[in-house]
């Protein structure tokens, strides 16, 4: 009988360790987006580059786990996934309590304020009033459009499946402004040479129950050893350094915001 | 009473939808005003687009089927690209494409470019008047010989032939094949969504994008296009009933109206 239940055991430690191992080597996949820079953006020979695939890169090294990126278009991120295309999403999403029903988030790896951008002479006043009846672009599903529709309900909003193309319509004339990430604004459109003749329009713009607490990875519900796995590599590799030098390739400043 | 008062029927059906149900089709109805404008902005592109395409197709048609020179050159040319390269592509070349040049966003035609609406009426009316032209040219060429011949020998001078003869003819041939370019562009006018447009897939995807939902709004707007389909192809039947009634027999088409099913192998057989 103790023998039996020995057996057991060893079966179930064994069984155990078989499955942590096949887990171990199963990649991890990473979904990212791959059309928001400086964070996430496409070179021309189709690698993925950004502050977001390197911090995806630093944290799978920190946990010792071979990882795999799937590209996915911000639209559909959250469905795929909860469909299991991948394990994880590091793609610059906000913590926020919408979201929050439907997936688990890690703490934030960074955390940057939002900002409107419009031409530089526009004139035009950052205020609910001021921009009633002016039309505002931004990317749809985005804490941008929660915070338009809450604040701003009399200024048109249209919507773009990604941060790009707004600023493509605002360079050609069809939106009064844009609203958007403050950093992924000034390094993917002011700073280049379409931004010419642009700039922020206004302060900070936050409304906690769009905005949220930053930027943070997304895990499926329930799945809390992956969730405190990556928690726990995040702190790791900004008490190391890592995330600094990561941080220094893009960013003149620390984007992590205030430590909790 | 207020406390303990049991769930109401539409809060246990909400919080069915929300929990249980593999679909939560209550969001879906809760913006059905979103859907609405959306099923405006989809009919109202599409109906506009068909009408103008439509007219303009007629006389590139006549001009195609008639070998006038030069301007058959120029048309062939004009439904090649068109349809030779995908709505998509087309979409993006008017929207994206034309707003890059500043010569164009300081030009007249500006306030109508600038209008993701107008772009994409534009877009469609081009694409749907091209394969609309190929569809009447094709039937132009088949109309039978010996109809023209007749409406020669009755002394009817050349635009009169094509108003009473030659046209009449063409549509009634075509119409089967015209009834798939409307079903083509209905389901083609999807890419509108692309340019910040809400049509009805544009609404799928915002209702999807705001609740981070995997399928109701494609599966709304799904249902949406098939009932639009459904009206379509109803209408297609009565027209085809009506302009082909003088290709069945005479008795059976009287008896058909009461007795539905009875003339369906004569049917089978005109087409």
């Amino acid at each position: 009988m103790r023998l039996a239940k020995l057996t057991l055991a060893v079966a179930a430690a064994a069984l155990a360790m078989a499955i942590s191992l096949a887990q171990a080597a199963e990649p991890l996949r990473i979904g990212v987006e791959g059309a928001y820079p400086p964070f996430s953006w496409k070179e021309a020979d189709g690698t993925l580059k950004g502050f977001d695939i390197d911090i995806a890169m630093a944290l799978c090294n920190r946990m010792g786990r071979e990882c795999e990126l799937v590209e996915q278009d911000w639209d559909g991120i959250i469905p795929a996934l909860l469909a299991r295309k991948y394990d994880a999403i590091i793609a610059s999403m906000s913590i926020t309590e919408e979201r929050k029903k439907r997936v688990d988030f890690t703490k934030k790896y960074y955390n940057t304020p939002a900002r409107f951008v419009a031409a530089a002479d526009t004139g035009m006043e950052p205020t609910p009033e001021g921009m009633k009846g002016k039309t505002v672009g931004t990317q749809r599903g985005t804490i941008h459009q929660c915070y338009m529709e809450k604040v701003f309900p009399d200024t048109e909003l249209r919507l773009y499946a990604t941060q790009e193309e707004v600023f493509l319509d605002l360079n050609a004339g069809r939106i009064d402004a844009s609203i958007s990430d403050s950093i992924q604004a000034k390094e993917g459109f002011l700073a280049t040479e379409d931004g010419e003749g642009y700039d922020f329009l206004g302060g900070v713009q936050y409304l906690r129950e769009c905005h949220g607490d930053g930027a943070g990875i997304a895990v499926r519900k329930g799945e809390d050893e992956l969730r405190e796995a990556l928690t726990q590599a995040i702190q790791e590799i900004r008490a190391d350094g890592t995330y600094q030098q990561i941080n220094d390739r893009y960013f003149d400043f620390d984007v992590y915001g205030a430590t909790e | 009473m207020a406390e303990e008062r049991a769930p109401s029927l539409l809060e246990s059906i909400t919080e069915f939808s929300e929990n249980a149900s593999p679909l939560d089709f209550m969001v879906i109805l809760e913006h059905w005003d979103l859907f609405a404008e959306g099923l405006w902005m989809t009919t109202n592109l599409v109906v506009l687009a068909l009408l103008i395409g439509g007219c303009l197709s007629i006389p590139l048609a006549v001009a195609r089927a008639n070998r006038t020179p030069i301007l058959n050159q120029i048309i062939w040319g004009y439904v090649y690209v068109f349809r030779g390269t995908p709505l998509l592509v087309q979409l993006y070349l008017i929207y994206y494409g034309l707003g890059q040049f500043e010569a164009v966003r300081d030009s007249i035609l500006w306030p109508v470019l600038r209008d993701p609406w107008w772009c994409a009426l534009i877009a469609f009316t081009l694409n749907t008047a091209a394969y609309t032209t190929e569809i009447f040219r094709g039937s132009i060429e088949a109309v039978p010989f010996g109809e023209v011949e007749a409406a020669k020998a009755c002394g009817m001078p050349r635009l009169k032939r094509l108003q009473r003869v030659i046209l009449p003819s063409a549509f009634r041939r075509s119409l089967p094949a015209y009834s798939n370019e409307v079903i083509f562009m209905l389901h083609g006018s999807v890419v509108a969504s692309t340019v910040t447009i809400v049509d009805i897939l544009g609404a799928g995807r915002e209702l999807n994008a705001k609740y981070y939902l995997a399928y109701e709004g494609f599966i709304a707007a799904a249902v949406l296009y098939m009932i639009l389909v459904y009206f379509i192809s109803r209408g297609f039947k009565f027209w085809e009933k009506k302009w082909f009634a003088h290709l069945r027999p005479r008795e059976d088409a009287e008896a058909e109206a009461k007795q539905p099913g009875a003339a369906a192998p004569q049917t089978a057989l005109v087409r």
